[in-house]
């Protein structure tokens, strides 16, 4: 038994420091991006949220110079980003996709610059890698209350919309007719999901977090037919990969080439993309099977139906 | 109150059963348009009244209007006796098409869940009660046997049923269905028309379908409420479906063809007999552009 636990876990890693923040803190955004992510791919909303993130890297790049912890550039930036695509307009799909995409490119335009001058005038050589593919080894014990308590306030947010943001999530038709706020309820989630995203940038990176946001969730859905089973089995699953990839990267500092431990980043992302690729092998060997599930053979099948079923083969 | 309405063609029925809504007046403009201009009706409870016109007479605006969503400019709309609420627990609305994904984890069972309760806040905690409510309904518009089944995954008069169901588990008095019968095959048609007249009669409540074409309803209307050009008549089918009615409606000649038990309205010469043999090929009423 002892001989399995020391295979898997490298000497040290109970004890080490750094491994409990990155469990705490990796732990506590694995599960509110998941449960966050959920939503998001209901809503098709993938691409704000990787906006979302990105623009988060001016204001940690920003914060990097100015000698403040990343995070709270990364808050605060994305924030101000949902504010500014709701004022850009928001109303149509293809609006929205524009305002994301110009806000967006300017945001990034200020990170090269901002990155630029913290690797040459504050000598942090580090500061790119660290922002843009994070390093959950790094989170200092300090901001790990921190990390905690901004998920409960993201996570609380999206609970307390649940059932409005559902319905809107589903159609924004119905939502209305029941007099919900829908656009209202819309920037209460991406405000949650500005926060979650933050946090994600924060801990595995801003290019890596849209992975940890949508890959759970988009898993989960294959596997599952209910919102709640979706949550609850999106959140296993990210979390279980982010706490997989932190032992298995204090594993690494034994590895090749260089005795110096792979990025976190790599491995949370490597799970996540693998359980995704694994939640399809149910349905393709369903698709292989009988081309329609039993569910749908029986009761009337419509002849000319009109809608136009993506997804289903 | 209940005052008695300005009705247009309606005096004739003297007693009528429990006024659910009534439409007094109604004007809208949008941008400067015309939309509805002076439209009154009643509907009533355990009836079936279906409000027919083509594409672009103000049969979406009408609904809008009277769920709130759209404020008239003249005129008032109220519901059993009251004016319009702001959660409107009194309304069951059913959209034309809310195109939902296979992929999308959402059970029919979900769904009517959300019909219970999904205007409020927070998450709604399992219990007995009102697992009990969405069973009913479910399985009041016989959709017990795919209540587990993705909502984007069944056919399109399975999702119709599962969208009745939705909009009744929460007890309406009147039941506002946006062309329920687009995109459907001819059985699924059938069915989803007898479902409706049923509920009507069963649940008690005012049902209120639009519809471009009248005569799938036909066997089941109990009156008809006809828009054109922003303008409206109403009464039983035998009442508004007349040439002279009908003419007035639309601004120049029409006739009334019954065919087979179809009615088929055709446009006069004035329009031209290329669209009037349109019409007529088509063999569907109330297709004709005005």
């Amino acid at each position: 038994m002892s001989g399995i636990v020391s295979l898997a876990f490298a000497p040290g890693f109970f004890s080490s420091a750094p491994v409990r923040s990155a469990v705490v803190a990796g732990g506590v955004v694995a599960i509110v991006s998941a449960v966050v992510g959920v939503f998001t791919v209901m809503r098709g909303q993938s691409f704000a949220g990787h906006a979302l993130s990105d623009m988060g890297t001016t204001g940690g790049s920003g914060a990097f110079l100015v000698g403040v912890s990343p995070l709270w550039g990364f808050v605060t930036v994305s924030v101000a980003a949902v504010a500014a695509m709701e004022l850009i307009g928001i109303r149509r799909p293809r609006g929205r996709d524009v305002s994301t995409g110009i806000v967006f490119g300017a945001a990034l335009g200020l990170a090269a610059l901002f990155l630029y001058w913290d690797t040459t005038v504050k000598n942090a050589s580090g500061a790119a890698m660290t922002i843009l593919f994070g390093s959950l080894f790094t989170v200092s014990a300090s901001t790990v209350p921190v990390v905690v308590v901004l998920a409960s306030l993201s996570l609380a947010l999206v609970f307390a919309l649940f059932r409005p943001l559902l319905l809107s999530s589903v159609s924004p038709d119905l939502a209305a007719a029941r007099r919900v706020p829908v656009r209202l309820v819309g920037i209460g989630y991406l405000l949650a999901m500005a926060v979650a995203v933050s946090l994600a940038a924060y801990t595995i990176g801003a290019i890596l977090s849209t992975a940890l946001l949508v890959g759970p969730a988009a898993a989960a859905m294959r596997l599952t037919k209910s919102p709640w089973a979706t949550l609850v089995l999106a959140t296993l699953l990210g979390t279980a990969a982010t706490l997989v990839g932190i032992v298995l990267a204090y594993d690494s500092y034994g590895w090749p080439p260089a005795g110096h431990g792979w990025p976190v980043s790599f491995f949370v992302v490597t799970l996540v993309f693998t359980f995704y690729l694994l939640a399809g092998v149910p349905e393709l060997r369903r698709a292989r099977g009988d081309r329609l599930p039993a569910d749908r053979r029986v009761g009337e099948r419509g002849i000319a139906r009109g809608a136009g079923k993506r997804g289903e083969s | 109150m209940r005052g008695s309405r300005a009705a247009t063609v309606e005096d004739s029925a003297a007693a009528l059963p429990a006024e659910v809504l009534a439409v007094d007046r109604v004007s809208v403009r949008i941008r400067g348009r015309a939309v509805l201009d002076d439209v009154s009706f009643t509907i009533h409870e355990s009836e079936l009244t279906g409000l027919i016109g083509s594409n672009g007479a103000g049969k979406t605006t009408l609904f809008r209007v009277i769920l709130g969503l759209t404020r008239p400019c003249a005129g008032r709309v109220s519901i059993e006796g009251g004016g319009l609420s702001r959660t409107n627990p009194l309304v069951g609305y059913v959209p034309q098409k809310i195109g939902l994904d296979a992929d999308l984890p959402l059970r029919a069972r979900d769904l009517v869940g959300l019909g219970l309760d999904g205007h409020r806040f927070g998450f709604a905690l399992p219990s007995k009660a009102r697992r009990q409510l969405v069973e009913n309904a479910l399985e009041g518009v016989d959709a017990g046997r795919f209540a587990d089944a993705r909502v984007g995954t069944l056919s399109g008069g399975e999702q119709q049923r599962v969208m009745i169901a939705y909009a009744l588990v929460s007890r309406p008095r009147l039941l506002l269905l946006d062309e329920p019968l687009a995109n459907l095959d001819l059985r699924s048609e059938q069915e989803v028309v007898e479902l409706l007249s049923l509920v009507a009669r069963e649940q008690r409540v005012a049902v209120l379908i639009s519809a471009h074409e009248m005569n799938p309803l036909l066997p089941v209307m109990d009156r008809v409420v006809y828009l054109a050009g922003g303008r409206a008549a109403s009464g039983t089918t035998a009442e508004v479906v007349r040439p002279e009615v009908l003419s007035h409606l639309y601004g120049h000649h029409v006739d009334v063809l019954h065919v087979h038990g179809r009615i088929i309205v055709v446009a006069g010469p004035s329009l031209g007999s290329a669209e009037a043999m349109r019409a007529e090929e088509a063999d569907a009423a109330a297709d004709e552009d005005t």
